[in-house]
């Protein structure tokens, strides 16, 4: 009997030394991150937290983005820093699921006391992130292409919103005469938002929509799609299908020997990046709508490519959301010099103005809704892989996230 | 007899630490994310229960935590709504509540919710599968492919659901602001007493003579038949507790971190709660409730010390643990005990 008293005691006495370990585990945590709360701009550097999915299905691009991002942070701490101040960043890893983007922004604000975050892609993981940086009166650049219908006073929007993207698409459609769409998209909210601004804008223009087809994320099977598709006879076709569909798509497309030409897929989440996964052979020929292409002449974006290439490696290619993330960093900067601290508010109250000389051409942020203009810029993806401009607004558009200036939006918002 | 004394000092000491002594050490972030593992932990105590004790491979919890979130999730939008409809609806293109939605103005049925729609659903799954003497690998097929269904269905319904988005962006959470401080504190204790509370039932259960049954049930399906019992009432009992658990945990989830969304209650999910079962030690729920904890901790400790390979370390984690104690941390615990008496 006294053994099994002796066990009991033994058994319990690792227990609680187990839980010992985990309580100084967590202790230490805690120690670690008071020692680490010294403010924004204490000492020689500013922190600034990067937040993309480096694991699960978003990491092939979000991890583009977070490099371009570690770039610009790199040659402006090579260039002396802002404020004389060297920045440091702080990554962390979404790992493409929406609350880990709301749990991570929340530790790199209340226990890293980062400046700013850069970080985010899909619409889900910003909506997810938005009450954070709202609540907590922080600051997110958020470096993607979205939906619009939205202007939160703690983000700045470095991507195109709808009316920098979307209807210069439609527009660029209109004008090559294509009366008749059919709408894809995956299932989530970008899609469904656009096709409803896309819906609007085809009944005040004269366009029909011959259909609006939705797949879940991540789908692969796109035959009987693609019959519907032919089926319909529509002049053009309207892409919001994200990541790897696409490929599924633009193969079984190409299958039924239709060709660009003759129906053309206008995609508005298809970049360079995309372009060597679909297969250039599968979509050579395509349109696609964007601000910004690799193949950009300006001499800023000459100097970008070639040290991206340089750091990352000669076969990469830069895209859309890349150069968004690597100007987010840029105008950042820019905002806190001009501040002259790298306390939120005074960021934001000088942000509004600034412009730029960019990769993309002159990118300047309107103060009110914390958006950029930027100029749209139709291209045709080519054999080679790379895309060709065929098409741009000539100035760069002011950026409207509800379309209040678009009398056929009236009943979107 | 010493053996339930030992038990109670641990639980006495666990509950100290966790009410007392985790507020005062921990900065309110951390203690926010105790809260969730904490939340995971009441998943894993149903886990426990329907698995450890009942031998029902269960990869679908996150169903029934999605269904208890989401009634949460529900309420709490239309409160901060006040009249109008819920931020999502708008941008969504939807100009009249739904129906579904009605309901869920009221909080005592959105918590009435949180409790029966769960064990209703576990129910109806379960008079219709456990009397088919549906069992095993089929069970848990069953119940992942559940969980791949309601994630299908959350997404395309993005009107009445909030797709891929989910539910976020709450203010109010019953007269508290849901991000100040004292409520967080406020909601990391309610979460610690919960979590206590269905541990002293589901404990009591455990003993009774049901549990007795239970246990047998998963031993010996078909004796305890021949004995005159019906295990698909047994089986079914102890599944809907087990839903309505992670349905309590599913609501207490969205106040704490803020979110509920597809994302939280796919299969991956539910496959990461049976993963930490197993981690902490399946045939005691103490092990359940510790292994939630302890991968929960491990989860974020490892994506921050090495963002780029945490998963990796989970991975290895797992795999040390289950090749080293194949019962668990705490099977592990009682061996030494064993060896060194």
């Amino acid at each position: 009997m006294r053994g099994r008293i002796d066990e009991e005691g033994k058994s319990v006495g690792k227990f609680l030394a187990a839980i010992g370990v985990l309580v100084l585990a967590l202790a230490g945590c805690a120690g670690q991150s008071s020692t680490s709360s010294g403010g924004t701009a204490s000492g020689d550097t500013i922190k600034v937290g990067i937040l993309h999915s480096l694991s699960g299905t978003m990491a092939i691009s979000e991890v583009t983005v977070k490099n371009a991002e570690l770039l610009a942070i790199e040659e402006i701490n090579a260039a002396g820093g802002v404020l004389g101040k060297k920045i440091q960043p702080i990554v962390e890893d979404g790992a493409s699921d929406w609350p880990t983007f709301a749990e991570k922004a929340t530790k790199l604000i209340a226990q890293d006391h980062v400046a700013t975050v850069f970080g985010g892609w899909t619409s889900a993981s910003r909506k997810a992130m938005l009450p954070v940086f709202e609540k907590r009166k922080a600051l997110l650049w958020y470096p993607v292409q979205y939906e619009g219908l939205e202007s939160s006073p703690y983000i700045f929007y470095t991507g195109a919103t709808t009316n920098q993207q979307i209807v210069p698409g439609l527009d660029y459609l209109k004008e090559q005469g294509k009366k008749k769409l059919f709408l894809v998209g995956s299932d989530y909210v970008f899609p469904r938002t656009a096709n409803k601004i896309i819906k609007a804008y085809a009944a005040a223009n004269g366009m029909e929509i011959l259909g609006e087809e939705y797949t879940p994320l991540g789908h692969t099977e796109y035959s009987t799609l693609v019959n519907k598709i032919v089926e319909a006879k529509p002049d053009a076709v309207f892409n919001t299908l994200n990541g790897d569909s696409n490929v599924a798509f633009f193969k079984q497309l190409k299958s039924t020997g239709i060709t660009a030409a003759q129906m053309p897929v206008m995609s508005v989440s298809v970049a360079e990046e995309e372009v060597t996964g679909i297969g250039v052979d599968n979509i050579a020929g395509q349109l696609v709508a964007w601000n910004y292409y690799q193949t950009t002449e300006t001499p800023e974006n000459q100097k970008f490519v070639a040290a991206f290439k340089a750091k990352y490696g000669a076969a990469k290619v830069t895209s859309d959301p890349m150069e968004a993330g690597y100007n987010a960093v840029y105008l950042w900067a820019e905002a806190v010099k001009k501040a002259g601290t790298a306390e939120v508010e005074a960021v934001k109250k000088a942000a509004g103005g600034i412009a730029l000389a960019r990769p993309e051409g002159l990118v300047t942020i309107d103060g009110e809704n914390q958006h950029m203009y930027k100029t749209a810029r139709i291209g045709v993806i080519q054999p080679d892989g790379q895309i060709k401009e065929v098409w741009n607004s000539g100035k760069p558009i002011k950026p409207d996230p509800y379309l209040k200036t678009y009398s056929w939006a009236g009943g979107l918002v | 007899m010493r053996g339930a004394l030992a038990g109670r000092a641990i639980f006495v000491g666990v509950a100290v630490l966790a009410l007392v002594v985790m507020p005062l050490l921990l900065e309110p972030f951390r203690l926010g994310l105790l809260a969730k593992y904490l939340c995971y932990a009441i998943v894993a105590l149903g886990i426990g229960l329907a698995w450890g004790q009942g031998g029902m491979l269960t990869l679908g919890q996150g169903v029934f935590f999605g269904l208890g979130g989401y009634a949460m999730g529900m309420y709490l939008k239309l409160n901060d709504a006040g009249g109008d409809l819920p931020d999502f609806m708008v941008w969504s293109g939807v100009d009249r509540l739904p129906a579904l939605w009605e309901p869920f103005r009221n909080p005592i049925f959105a918590i009435a919710a949180v409790l029966v729609v769960p064990a209703a659903v576990a129910v109806a799954l379960g008079i219709l599968v456990f009397r088919q003497r549906v069992r095993g690998a089929y069970f848990a097929i069953l119940t992942q492919a559940l969980a791949a269904a309601m994630v299908i269905l959350l997404v395309g319904q993005q009107g009445l659901t909030g797709g891929t988005n989910g539910l976020t962006n709450f203010f109010d959470f019953f007269g508290h602001d849901v991000a100040a401080e004292e409520t967080q504190r406020g909601l990391y204790i309610v979460v610690a007493v919960v979590l206590g509370v269905l541990y002293l039932a589901a404990w009591q259960l455990v003993r009774s003579r049901f549990g007795r049954l239970l246990l047998a049930v998963r031993d010996g399906e078909d004796r305890v038949r021949f004995l005159g019992y019906n295990p698909a009432t047994v089986k079914t009992i102890t599944f809907a507790i087990s839903a309505a658990m992670a349905g309590i945990a599913g609501a207490l989830f969205v106040p704490v971190v803020g979110i509920i969304s597809p994302a939280l209650l796919g299969v991956v999910p539910s496959l990461e709660l049976v993963v930490a079962v197993a981690v902490g030690g399946r045939y005691t729920l103490a092990g359940a409730v510790l292994g939630a904890v302890v991968m929960g901790y491990a989860k974020t400790y490892f994506s921050e010390e090495l963002p780029a390979a945490w998963l990796y370390l989970q991975g290895a984690l797992f795999i040390l643990v289950i090749s080293l104690a194949p019962k668990g941390i705490v099977g592990l615990l009682r061996r030494r005990g064993h060896e060194f008496a």
